[in-house]
């Protein structure tokens, strides 16, 4: 018996060469055939040829008519803030074509029922994925190029007006990443819908998030924030890691021939909303059991819930406390005399009419039902940001608190910790049950995903909002309210 | 070649395939009959690895649809319901980039795609005024550089079982190969089928709606009702299963006389035959064993003076044994 190993053959390069031909070989058939089928619609290259090349003149003309009025005013910054946010939605409108391509890319296919032919060959789930992707991708990002290109072109020789090469490079990140995110997000689209049509109206699931990113990104431009500009393409990445990922998983060949048809069925809705809002084994089950099923169910939105709210919220407001420290004197605390006082600066904020129990359990409810209803469009991004946002103005506000002599750890445990530790759990609850409603609309059927599922995780946020939340937020309402002004004051000393 | 062994199917708890198995050899062309929804298509879409089984194995050219599709899908060709053809792409594209998903080298495709079309005798539909070529290689490069939009229903249908055997596959799964065709496109096509199954030796599905068609090609027939087979058989032994043993009728050159009907009846039974019907000028029986029954009453009534016109089989039609079998399954 021979100790010897066998040894392996080294890898060569051709045998490299040969694996990554045979892997990238039919993608790029995929590839070059849906991109010529786009090329002879001429429905889709007019539009992306006006603008490509009308719009940019457009825009220029816009830029000089205004860099002219502002100018008589002497406010030309305003202008030249809009400038780079002419040159950004120069680059969106054609990447937005990305979606339409998509669209018929992938459902388009699945409608003519060409699909079917396609997925007999020896083709890859992946291959055919990444093949239609690229496909729906690439003409419209290089528009998008050819658009930004063509506006600088005209800026340059008109208004002697150059970006600096930070501004170009994220603008055109943004527009591959933005691309990207609207196939991918099709993707999904396609895969839950059977006709073009129906993929059209589910698209608005894509739109909406993207023309709130848009506007995002025009404030960031006015402020000449290019950093913050960066980090939303980063965002842009995530995003598109996780949409392709589960585009992956979406687009195979089971589940593309498996459904056939987009059908509403109303009163198997109710029946499965019901069944999952309504405690069907009295209130003991209902706490001992289905409450607690479901809190393990939504266990990796609730990770994703505490992560985002511990390292982007703290992160969000230590970058605020950084960059824009507030000077002593907006600190208002020699104001604070008595409970009344207290109660004034509340309602002055323009937050709560009256700072009384119900006015903050009413104002946090609503909050809650807002994020919800932002997490169905928004596969529950915008129900985090939400969230986000007060936990960032209170790191914010606590640290600025350290500034001016007070210990911003008793600070924040004598205002905000007597309600914030029964108020947060509860909106964390809340938060990652409204992400995983938005999730579970992009997860397929036969995952528990589909209309079905949209219905059953909304039944189960009602049932979670009402045994759980809602108690929570009325009793950390009442020590908001009733505790934490006298803790506040014996805190001031007075 | 194909090997189905318990092959199932559910869908969101409905059962689109229930327990099916057959086996369909090298050389041999299986009709899968059964009514719209009952299984036939995921049937084929499970044997060309499309669809994964939910239970049950099958194997096609010696591979698992389950476990190997990649190489089932290289051994298949398959053609669908629908041609589901690109409209902007002309034929030839449309063809080469088939050929191309399919890895058959440059010249052998584009030789592989000419001889097809000179076989589907693919000549040119419109001219829209140009001169037209009457040379044979020039006709079918017409029609393939047409956009596919342009192509009739026949034409479409004839794009689509060319990509079906392009790269030569030796199991063929067929859905309806000549619906919208003219009835010599169709001819073509059942002769092309008829001819791949005895040179090449390939395993053949076919699901047709067309029973004539069915019966002409198919060796064996599979009858599909909900999801599962409610008979599977030579067409001849089905017929005889479903419709009781072959209907002979003897016609008479005279009007049969009294005491011919009773003679007939005598001498059948001896082979376990019997009369069915009879008129004026004939007889019809029934016999399990034509090649003892037939010689025997021949021989009677010859003896006996009686003048025969004619002694002929009375064809059963495969749809009488369809809905034999699919009503009598219900």
């Amino acid at each position: 018996m021979s100790l010897e190993t066998q040894a392996k053959p080294p890898v060569s390069f051709s045998f490299t060469w040969q694996r990554l031909r045979t892997a990238w070989f039919p993608v790029w058939v995929v590839l070059r055939r849906e991109i010529k089928d786009t090329l002879r619609d001429w429905r889709i290259i007019v539009p992306i040829i006006i603008l490509v090349i009308g719009f940019p003149f457009l825009a220029v003309l816009a830029a000089n008519q205004g860099l002219a009025f502002v100018n008589q005013y002497g406010a030309s910054l305003i202008m030249e803030r809009l400038l780079p946010f002419l040159m950004l939605v120069v680059g969106f409108f054609p990447s937005s074509f990305s979606l339409v391509i998509a669209l018929e890319t992938f459902v388009g296919e699945k409608e003519r029922r060409s699909l079917e032919s396609l997925l007999a060959t020896p083709l890859t789930d992946l291959q055919l994925y990444t093949g239609k992707l690229l496909a729906a991708t690439t003409p419209p990002v290089l528009a998008s190029y050819l658009g930004m290109v063509t506006y600088l072109l005209l800026m340059g020789f008109t208004l002697n007006w150059w970006p600096p090469l930070s501004l170009l490079l994220v603008s055109m990140t943004l527009s591959t990443t933005q691309s990207l995110v609207m196939v991918s997000g099709a993707v999904i689209v396609s895969c839950q819908s059977t006709s073009v049509r129906a993929a059209n109206l589910l698209a608005s699931f894509i739109i909406i998030p993207m023309a709130f990113l848009l506007q995002v990104e025009a404030s960031l431009l006015l402020f000449a924030d290019y950093t913050m500009l960066w980090l939303i393409a980063l965002c842009l990445v995530i995003v598109n890691v996780l949409l392709i990922r589960l585009g992956i998983r979406l687009f195979n060949r089971e589940h593309l021939l498996g459904r056939d048809i987009d059908e509403l069925n109303l009163r198997r809705g109710l029946r499965v909303f019901w069944e999952a809002a309504w405690p069907r084994n009295g209130l003991k089950a209902l706490y001992t059991r289905e409450i607690p099923a479901i809190i393990r169910g939504m266990r990796p939105e609730l990770l994703i819930t505490v992560a985002v709210i511990l390292v982007g919220g703290i992160g969000a407001g230590v970058w605020g406390i950084r960059n824009f420290p507030l000077p002593v004197q907006a600190f208002s605390l020699a104001d604070i005399q008595n409970l009344e006082s207290i109660g004034s600066m509340v309602t002055q904020t323009g937050l709560l009419k009256s700072f009384t129990p119900w006015a903050i359990f009413f104002n946090n409810v609503r909050s809650l039902f807002i994020a919800a209803l932002l997490a169905l469009i928004s596969m529950g991004i915008l129900a985090l940001l939400l969230l986000l946002a007060p936990v960032a103005i209170i790191v914010y506000v606590v640290g600025q608190i350290g500034g001016i002599g007070f210990n911003p750890g008793l600070f924040l445990a004598v205002t905000v910790l007597p309600h914030g530790i029964v108020e947060l759990p509860a909106a964390i609850l809340a938060t990652a049950q409204a992400m995983r409603m938005g999730d579970i609309m992009l997860s397929p059927p036969e995952k528990g995903g589909g209309i079905d599922g949209i219905l059953r995780e909304a039944g189960h946020f009602v049932k979670l909002f009402v045994s759980v939340v809602l108690p929570l937020l009325l009793l950390a309402a009442w020590i908001e309210a009733r505790i934490t002004p006298h803790l506040l004051l014996d805190f001031l000393g007075r | 070649m194909i090997e189905i062994e318990g092959l199932t199917k559910v869908f969101d708890g409905l059962m689109a395939v229930d327990d099916i198995t057959l086996t369909v050899r090298p050389g041999e062309v299986m009709a899968l009959l059964g009514p719209n929804g009952a299984g036939k298509t995921t049937t084929v879409r499970m044997l060309a690895a499309i669809l994964k089984p939910t239970a049950g194995r099958a194997r096609v050219a010696g591979y698992d649809v389950a476990t190997q599709g990649h190489d089932v899908r290289r051994n298949v060709g398959m053609l669908t319901e629908a041609p589901g053809l690109y409209s902007r792409m002309t034929g030839r594209e449309y063809l080469d980039f088939f050929g191309q998903l399919r890895e058959i080298p440059t010249p052998e495709r584009r030789t592989r795609i000419d001889e097809l079309a000179d076989w589907f005798k693919m000549t040119p539909v419109v001219n829209h005024g140009a001169v037209m070529d009457h040379r044979p290689e020039a006709n079918h490069k017409n029609v393939l550089d047409r956009r596919l939009g342009e192509y009739s229903k026949g034409m479409a249908q004839k794009i689509a079982l060319i990509r079906t055997l392009l790269h030569d596959p030796p199991v063929l799964l067929l859905d309806e190969p000549t619906s919208a065709m003219d009835p010599a496109s169709a001819r073509l096509v059942r002769d092309t089928i008829t001819q791949l199954r005895n040179d090449a030796h390939r395993a053949i599905i076919l699901c047709t709606h067309n029973l004539p068609e069915a019966e002409a090609l198919a060796d064996r027939i599979a009858i599909i009702r909900q999801g599962r087979i409610v008979e599977q058989d030579a067409t001849p032994a089905l017929k005889e299963r479903l419709l009781g043993p072959p209907l002979m009728e003897i016609r008479l050159a005279s009007p049969t006389q009294n005491g011919i009907i009773a003679l007939v009846e005598h001498t059948i039974a001896n082979s376990g035959a019997h009369i069915q019907d009879a008129s004026d000028d004939w007889i019809r029986y029934s016999t399990p064993d034509p090649a003892v029954t037939n010689p025997a009453l021949l021989q009677t009534l010859s003896a006996s003076g009686v003048a025969v016109l004619t002694l002929s089989e009375v064809a059963q039609s495969l749809e009488a044994v369809y809905l034999r079998a699919v009503e009598g399954h219900a």
